[in-house]
């Protein structure tokens, strides 16, 4: 197994502007790839000169397809990272942490609910369900955003929304007469879905407050915490235990997460010093 | 005069139907759908304006209405939508009833109009569906409360970390 604090060098494939301040980078490697992430994961971006910071994978590589990170620009690294053109080179660690349930939510309804930039990690679970979508029970993504500027992955979301068996539903914090879609918070989405709270599994990722206000509404709907998982986000260094950066209590984010069932993280996410 | 009744008796089932009616009795049921009205708007039509008097509120069956707030010198804000199960404005049953945001109909929106001034003159007879009203319009409150909470919040501002 290659030495995990050590960068594996990728070469910038393509670069796609998802928002004013988001980009999407498709990344192959130079000699050997890191190992195939599974959906939920993240990696260790290497900023060459400036530095290394977790990102989530936003696009499995396999079969031609790039390993693809979707990256905000808010400080020194990843504005060096949206900052880089085809061409450039990155190290890559990992992958890292934990992944979303998608093995034991077979046989069972699906939602997965996003806020922001949380839709990244969740991209390649939608697209996993998507692809055996045999294996599922009804599926729902609901997504939510400030604006309609800032909605990731656009033509991606209109090919889901071009299907029938999965119900994407898309709300924005405030818009412009133009927007034709729905304002409001993420949560306001989830009357529209059916809940079978005996056979759900529900997966959210986004602002810790729009997961807790989720959760919460998800639970007076009957389901059980334990059928709600959520990707968690803290300041992850190493990646694999040992500098404590990460640290939750007793949880380290970045082995034992960032994907946790409620239970386990929920009790931690309401302590207010943590 | 069968057609008034015919129409007074859909409507009755039509609102027991709705989620915002749910467990109402059948005699304030009754009286509550003695003052209502199908009404269908157009994609584009305005429902009200604000400063506009609140004499009426819809309870939505089909099709989205957005809420919005004209701003001076920049263009309007969308700032909520509803949508079926939902009900639109609580101006008619506070003072000084007059409307204090735009609502215009994003599709082909399908409602129930129930006329304000006769449901409130209903209320003040009857205390006991004024009570069960009041109720069901303070959770609708409760609920655009903790919304608008959360999105002061503007929980998807960065997070200036990496």
């Amino acid at each position: 197994m290659a030495d995990p604090m050590t960068p594996v060098r990728y070469r910038v494939a393509a670069k796609h502007q998802e928002t004013s301040d988001t980009w999407t980078l498709d990344l192959r490697p130079l000699a050997g790839p890191i190992a195939t992430p599974r959906p939920g994961q993240f990696t260790m971006l290497y900023a060459f000169g400036r530095g290394e910071i977790p990102i989530s994978v936003s696009g499995l590589p396999g079969e031609g397809s790039p390993l693809r990170h979707t990256i905000r620009a808010v400080g020194s690294v990843s504005e060096a990272l949206c900052a880089l053109v085809p061409g450039d080179e990155v190290g890559v660690r990992g992958p890292f942490g934990t992944s979303w349930g998608l093995e034991r939510a077979e046989g069972r309804d699906v939602v997965m609910m996003a806020g922001g930039i949380g839709l990244a990690p969740l991209r390649p679970a939608v697209e996993h369900v998507l692809e055996h979508r045999d294996s599922y029970g009804r599926f729902a993504v609901l997504i939510g955003c400030r604006t309609p500027r800032d909605l990731l992955f656009l033509r991606q979301l209109e090919a889901w929304r071009g299907r029938f068996d999965v119900e994407v539903e898309v709300t924005v914090d405030s818009a412009d007469p133009g927007w034709h879609g729905d304002v409001g918070v993420v949560t306001g989405l989830l009357p529209r879905i059916p809940i079978d709270p005996d056979n759900i599994t529900v997966m959210m990722c986004g602002p810790e407050v729009m997961m807790r206000f989720g959760a919460r509404a998800m639970i007076e709907r009957g389901v059980a915490e334990a059928d709600i998982e959520l990707s968690t986000e803290r300041n992850m260094k190493c990646a694999i235990g040992h500098c404590g950066h990460c640290q939750l209590g007793p949880k380290f984010i970045c082995m034992d997460g960032p994907v946790f069932p409620l239970p386990e993280v929920g009790p931690l996410l309401a302590v207010r010093s943590l | 005069m069968t057609e008034v009744v015919a129409q007074r008796q859909s409507i009755r089932d039509l609102l027991a139907a709705h989620p915002f009616f749910a467990d109402l009795g059948d005699r304030d049921l009754d009286l509550i759908a003695g003052c209502g009205q199908n009404r269908v708007f157009r994609p584009g039509q305005v429902l009200f304006r604000e400063g506009d008097p609140a004499d009426w509120f819809h309870v939505i069956r089909r099709g989205r209405i957005a809420l919005g707030i004209s701003i001076p010198g920049r263009e309007d804000l969308i700032i909520d939508t509803l949508g079926p199960g939902e009900v639109l404005g609580w101006s008619w049953l506070f003072p000084p009833h007059v409307w204090t945001m735009d609502a215009t109909a994003l599709d082909t929106v399908h409602v129930i109009a129930l006329d304000g001034v006769c449901l409130r003159g209903k209320c003040d007879d009857d205390p006991a569906l004024g009570y069960s009203l009041a109720r069901r319009f303070a959770g609708i409150l409760s609920d655009r409360l903790a919304s608008t909470r959360l999105r002061l919040l503007d929980i998807y501002q960065a997070d200036p970390h990496g």
